[in-house]
């Protein structure tokens, strides 16, 4: 297939606090990626780099920052800012640049370092950034992963019992993962007593804010024949699409949705049409898919995500859970890495992170969390303001 | 609360009436409505229009969806001290057909709301300064 390529090596640095400079992590990633494709450094003709933004800072050019780290080789660079997203645009800005013959080998990086405390928008009195009159009206990020958790128990009879589930779950795998942060078993009961934040959700629902990096080496796929990586899993499918007018689900950071009030206009959900062209690009149905990473900033967003998938009918992945279906083991294993559950969010290295678990649970060096006979993967990301991405890994 | 005047949080976000609307745009091409204000350019990408009227929204329409706050929001959110949790709802505008955010008025818990319920606008203090108390929109459930 001439849309694909291979993805040589992966890296990730352990995600926690660690306090150091983001940089630290996207190197440390990035020489275990090449490590792992045995690829030296001076053949890597693309850097691209997930970025983020911090208190109105653009100062994390990630691109150039992790190729003058790695030591200045007259690579070209590339910075994709995307929020949780950015690490699929900057994979995606690698493969059009390998597709179009401008290189045969790219790093594509993310790492972050989480300030402490809330992320908090510039101040003032500036009612025309969406941002700050959420928070001035008292609305921050739980706000709306509630407002989703709560809609699914009232539409389809969803329980806290069942999004304790997902952090049990996610919790029970991710204590097999090395490069996890948080490793603890937790029980229903440890995140029945943890603290309210936004009803229905509850601390131990919501995803923590982590320092991590992640790196992949990816390249044509001649190129990966030449080397004798010719059965290297393979980038199958990036979808980086925005949401279709009018968008009827009321995201991050806004206070109101599209109106679906003119001629013509039909209310669209984001979330569940981001995949469809990544299964109409990689050739393949839901079917086909025999593991999933998804953005569980909250437990009961991993269950959207599943049907968003159409890993399940609308309103049916608790049944899946109940049944321990998305569990290893079951018929569509979800978060196998342990998820954000496990890892906190690092903004510009955790889509990639999500490739970084797909790729070794397709070579079968997954270890304890191995996904048996893994061959497709499919992963799901938000940004901001409804946009997204999903890639699917194949081998 | 103090006799301080009353004064929009959000200068001309809304009306100040006792049955207040929220005050949005309306694109004059294709009907699409807006809110916040949207004058400069029709975001319905079979529209171009650049020509808007100034519309007072429906004051009721029902709970799409509903959580609260726990823990004080970090700046520009003004906190009482010591904090108290408020309820927050999204609600559908059937007119409109779109979705807007609000906090819920002071005394309603998240345990009387329902997705479906119909809720009517009115007008809350967000918080006091020296000068005058700021007041925003809020839903408050319809009580028959």
């Amino acid at each position: 297939m001439s849309n694909e390529i291979a993805i040589l090596g992966v890296g990730m640095h352990p995600w926690g606090k660690w306090g150091h400079n983001f940089v630290q992590y996207g190197v440390a990633a990035a020489r275990e990626a090449l490590q792992d494709a045995n690829v030296p450094w001076q053949d890597v003709k693309f850097v691209s780099g997930g970025a983020t933004v911090r208190c109105g800072y653009p100062g994390y050019v990630a691109g150039a920052t992790f190729a003058q780290a790695l030591g200045w080789q007259g690579a070209e660079v590339n910075t994709s800012y995307a929020a949780c997203a950015s690490g699929s645009q900057a994979l995606a800005a690698a493969r059009n640049k390998i597709l179009a013959g401008g290189c045969d080998v790219a790093l594509v990086v993310g790492a972050d370092t989480t300030p402490k405390g809330f992320l908090a928008p510039a101040g003032g009195y500036r009612p025309e950034d969406p941002d700050w009159v959420r928070f001035y009206l008292g609305i921050t990020n739980p706000t709306y992963f509630a407002l989703y958790a709560r809609r699914r128990m009232d539409l389809y009879g969803d329980t806290l019992d069942d999004f304790a589930a997902v952090k049990v779950k996610n919790s029970r795998i991710g204590s097999k993962n090395p490069r996890a942060r948080y490793r603890k078993c937790f029980t229903a009961e440890d995140v029945a007593a943890s603290a309210m934040v936004a009803d229905p959700l509850r601390l131990m629902d919501i995803c923590a804010t982590s320092d991590g990096g992640a790196a992949l080496i990816v390249s044509s796929v001649e190129y990966a024949q030449r080397i004798g990586k010719g059965d290297a899993p393979r980038v199958a499918a990036i979808s980086t699409t925005t949401p279709t007018f009018a968008s009827s689900v009321v995201e991050m950071p806004d206070i109101a949705t599209d109106s679906a009030a003119a001629a013509g206009v039909e209310a669209h959900a984001f979330r569940s049409t981001l995949p469809l062209k990544a299964y109409e690009e990689a050739g393949i149905g839901p079917e086909d898919v025999d593991l999933a990473e998804v953005y569980d900033l909250s437990t009961a967003l991993e269950l959207d995500w599943i049907e968003d998938l159409r890993l399940a009918p609308r309103g049916e992945a608790a049944a899946l859970l109940r049944a321990g279906d998305t569990a290893i083991g079951g018929k569509i294993p979800v978060n196998v890495s342990g998820g954000l559950a496990c890892f906190g969010e690092a903004v510009p290295a955790q889509a990639l992170a999500q490739i970084c678990e797909l790729t070794w649970q397709l070579r079968g060096e997954a270890g304890d969390r191995q996904v048996a006979g893994a061959r497709v993967g499919i992963t799901a990301n938000q940004g901001l303001f409804g946009h997204g991405s999903s890639v699917i890994v194949k081998r | 609360m103090s006799d301080k005047p009353l004064a929009p949080a959000i200068e001309g976000w809304h009306t100040m009436e006792v049955k207040p609307h929220l005050i949005g745009t309306q694109c004059k091409e294709c009907g699409s409505y807006f809110f916040p204000k949207n004058t400069a350019y029709c975001r319905n990408p079979a529209c171009d229009s650049t020509e808007f009227s100034e519309v007072e929204l429906s004051r009721t329409g029902h709970i799409w969806s509903y959580t609260n706050a726990c823990y004080k929001p970090p700046e520009p959110f003004v906190a009482t001290d010591p904090f108290k949790p408020y309820a927050i709802a999204a609600v559908q505008l059937e007119k409109e057909q779109m979705v807007v955010l609000g906090q819920v008025i002071e005394g309603v818990e998240c345990e009387q709301l329902k997705v479906g319920m119909p809720v009517e606008l009115v007008l809350e203090a967000l918080h006091e300064t020296d000068d005058d108390i700021k007041m925003t929109w809020k839903w408050k459930p319809v009580t028959r």
